[in-house]
């Protein structure tokens, strides 16, 4: 077997495993109701995660997504409020806007040869300050068309609802995954993650397809925007706060490695959905507090990561 | 006339001048700025408190230096902020007295810096991800520590660190200097400073010619560990309580940008002490000057974005070669005591280095 394949086959078992720890405690765990609301509450982060992923595969990292989630929110939440424009004009206007901040960060890393991790890092202090310059306070976002948008789900059998966020980011992961697999966009990300000098060897367009892979997270983050106003009918400039490391650590567990090249978009939603499992546990529970989330989240990260240093390690050796 | 300066002084020179022009600002601003009063034995005024408040940001930039100059970066240290000050307040509040208290902390400190250290050396772990980890755990074990409340304290000691004064100066400002200047001799009065930038140039070859890069990367994280314990304590001493939730939130950032103010490529290689501390008090005069001048405070970070901006493009390779070709200067054949700047800035160094590191 392609030891590619065993990353991702390990973040499906233990998402299997825990899904089995957490049934045998719970059998309300497996209800359709809770399945359903595991992809409601998660549905931002997958999205943005999808667009970490293709960030991550070409060994970059995008530490603004977060920031662009609260800047998109408040944007739309305060158009809303103080102009009569249409929800969905507002929207394109909000994913026009994050695509062109994500393909400016990307334009800089590419044009001044710096680290994406300092140039994104700006770009999370520009979108952050720029929320705040909209509107420091929570505005609740109240339009009639909010209001039809959360009504619209799926009834699935035993009262579960599928929600219209829960849909967008299931649909997000399919265009991901064609994308990154069936396209050539996506051979070209892979290729710029494999080493960039070979990339330029190959004929990968390497501007083009950094400026692109910005500019989609960037388009990621304001659809996850989006749909984070649609979760909290509201807009904040504090809200998602360090997204974007749960972005990243979503993403490792999800099988990808870090330093580029190799991963999967399926591992991404599953990386997400284990995270969102652990919290969902700690609510069934009870007794727990909120931050075992966090040393767990931790505790996988760390298990992942030694798990991709065997796997290259090994990979390593067996081509010698 | 700027061969005339200090070497060292010169290469500190832009970071100077960006401090002397945000004071600048801030005068223009608040015309009483550098007013200096004494109260209580303790001396008062915008400057000083500048100096106070940069303590945290300033004591992480110096551990971050280090850390940087090995081509590593340390995310975590606003975690390990929290858990060394969840630990300094739950020894205090379980009887201790401050010395174990403040040991127990640097202990705590020293421990995940050398678990960063672990992975980065050891199990050859990108220092991004590497640090990642802790950075998301470490607050969930500091609320751990705290046992999900604020843990506060009257232990006087443990609060003079975070609030008191000494010779007139609040304690804080003593303790990131004394600990800056500490620094800046052992590793500039020895080889331990070269060989540090050896390791982020190169480390194979650096390993391959004799250097331990690998005892050297655990040392430098479990001394910016050690450097986050110390802002950790004087954050949750000036609080009087430990919280687990924002203490250090976000100021490895901060420390980072600091850093990168201060002169040090993200790159690794090269690394100046004191630019990264002139670094921390531009960031705080800046943070400063925006609340002294009334705006918003929500300025602070478009400002931030823009200066790491134009440090970006300072920096850029493209720039760099421009520059270069700019100051490649026809009288090159008749000034040669005056090397040529930029392409060989490096030499210089190491020269001024290797001067500092004769017996």
């Amino acid at each position: 077997m392609n030891p590619r394949y065993l990353p991702l086959l390990a973040t499906i078992a233990i998402f299997i495993l825990a899904y089995a720890l957490c049934y045998s405690q719970y059998p309300n765990m497996l209800s359709t109701r809770v399945v359903g609301n595991l992809l409601t509450d998660n549905a931002y982060l997958g999205i943005a995660a999808i667009g970490m992923t293709f960030v991550i595969l070409t060994g970059g990292i995008d530490l603004s997504i977060g920031s662009v989630i609260a800047f998109t929110g408040v944007f739309i939440a305060v158009l809303l409020a103080n102009t009569s424009m249409h929800p969905l004009s507002v929207f394109a206007l909000a994913l026009l806007i994050s695509t062109c901040f994500g393909a400016l960060m990307g334009g800089i890393i590419h044009t001044l040869e710096m680290p994406p991790f300092i140039v994104t890092l700006a770009g999370m202090f520009l979108a952050r300050g720029m929320a705040f310059v909209l509107s420091t306070e929570s505005i609740p976002i109240t339009h009639d068309f909010y209001d039809t948008l959360q009504d619209v789900f799926f009834r699935v059998p035993g009262k579960g609802r599928l929600t219209l966020i829960g849909i967008i980011m299931i649909v997000t992961v399919i265009v991901g995954v064609v994308l990154a697999h069936r396209t050539r966009f996506g051979s070209y990300v892979y290729a710029l993650g494999g080493g960039l000098p070979a990339a330029k060897l190959m004929g990968v367009p390497v501007a083009r397809t950094t400026v692109c892979v910005y500019a989609l997270s960037g388009f990621m983050a304001g659809l996850s925007g989006i749909v984070f106003s649609m979760y909290t009918s509201a807009g904040y400039s504090l809200a998602a706060v360090g997204v974007e490391l749960d972005a990243i650590a979503a993403v490792v567990i999800g099988g990808t490695l870090l330093t580029g090249g190799s991963g999967f978009m399926i591992g991404t939603l599953i990386g997400v959905l284990i995270m969102g499992l652990i919290q969902t546990y700690i609510i069934f529970d009870g007794t727990l507090s909120s931050w075992w989330t966090k040393i767990v989240i931790g505790g996988l990260l760390f298990t992942f990561i030694l798990l991709q240093r065997g796997l290259v390690w090994v990979t390593s050796r067996a081509r010698i | 006339m700027m061969n005339r300066l200090h070497p060292a002084l010169r290469r500190i020179l832009p970071q100077l001048i960006t401090l002397v022009v945000v004071l600048g600002c801030n005068v223009l601003v608040f015309p009483d700025f550098f007013k200096i009063e004494m109260s209580n034995g303790r001396l008062y005024g915008s400057i000083i408190d500048i100096l106070n408040r940069g303590a945290p940001v300033a004591l992480l930039a110096i551990g971050m230096t280090l850390v940087i100059a090995t081509k590593g970066i340390d995310l975590s240290v606003g975690a390990v902020m929290a858990i060394c000050g969840a630990v300094a307040a739950a020894a205090v509040a379980g009887g201790s007295d401050v010395a174990t208290a403040v040991v127990l902390a640097l202990c705590a400190g020293i421990v995940c810096g050398l678990w960063n250290g672990f992975l980065v050396a050891v199990l050859n772990i990108q220092p991004i991800v590497a640090t990642l980890i802790l950075m998301v755990a470490g607050r969930g074990v500091a609320q751990l520590i705290t046992e999900g409340v604020i843990l506060t304290f009257t232990n006087e000691g443990l609060i003079f660190l975070g609030s008191g004064s000494l010779m007139a100066l609040p304690m804080p400002f003593l303790i990131w200097l004394g600990f800056g200047v500490m620094t800046a001799i052992v590793v500039r009065k020895t080889a331990l400073g070269l060989l540090i930038e050896a390791v982020g140039i190169n480390l194979r070859a650096s390993t391959l010619s004799g250097v331990r890069g690998n005892v050297l990367i655990v040392a430098v994280y479990a001394i910016s560990g050690l450097c986050a314990a110390t802002a950790g304590i004087i954050v949750a001493a000036d609080i009087k309580g430990a919280d687990a939730n924002n203490a250090g939130l976000w100021l490895e950032l901060d420390a980072i940008l600091a850093v990168v103010i201060g002169g040090t490529s993200l790159l690794g290689g090269r690394f100046t002490l004191a630019g990264s501390l002139i670094g921390a008090m531009i960031i705080q005069s800046i943070n400063t000057g925006i609340l002294l001048s009334g705006f918003p405070p929500e300025f602070n970070l478009i400002i931030k974005a823009f200066i790491i901006l134009v440090i970006l493009i300072i920096q850029s390779p493209i720039v760099q070669s421009v520059l270069f070709a700019m100051r490649m200067p026809p009288d090159l054949s008749n000034d040669d005591a005056e090397p040529v700047e930029g392409g060989s800035a490096r030499d210089r160094d190491a020269s001024a280095q290797k001067e500092g590191m004769a017996p």
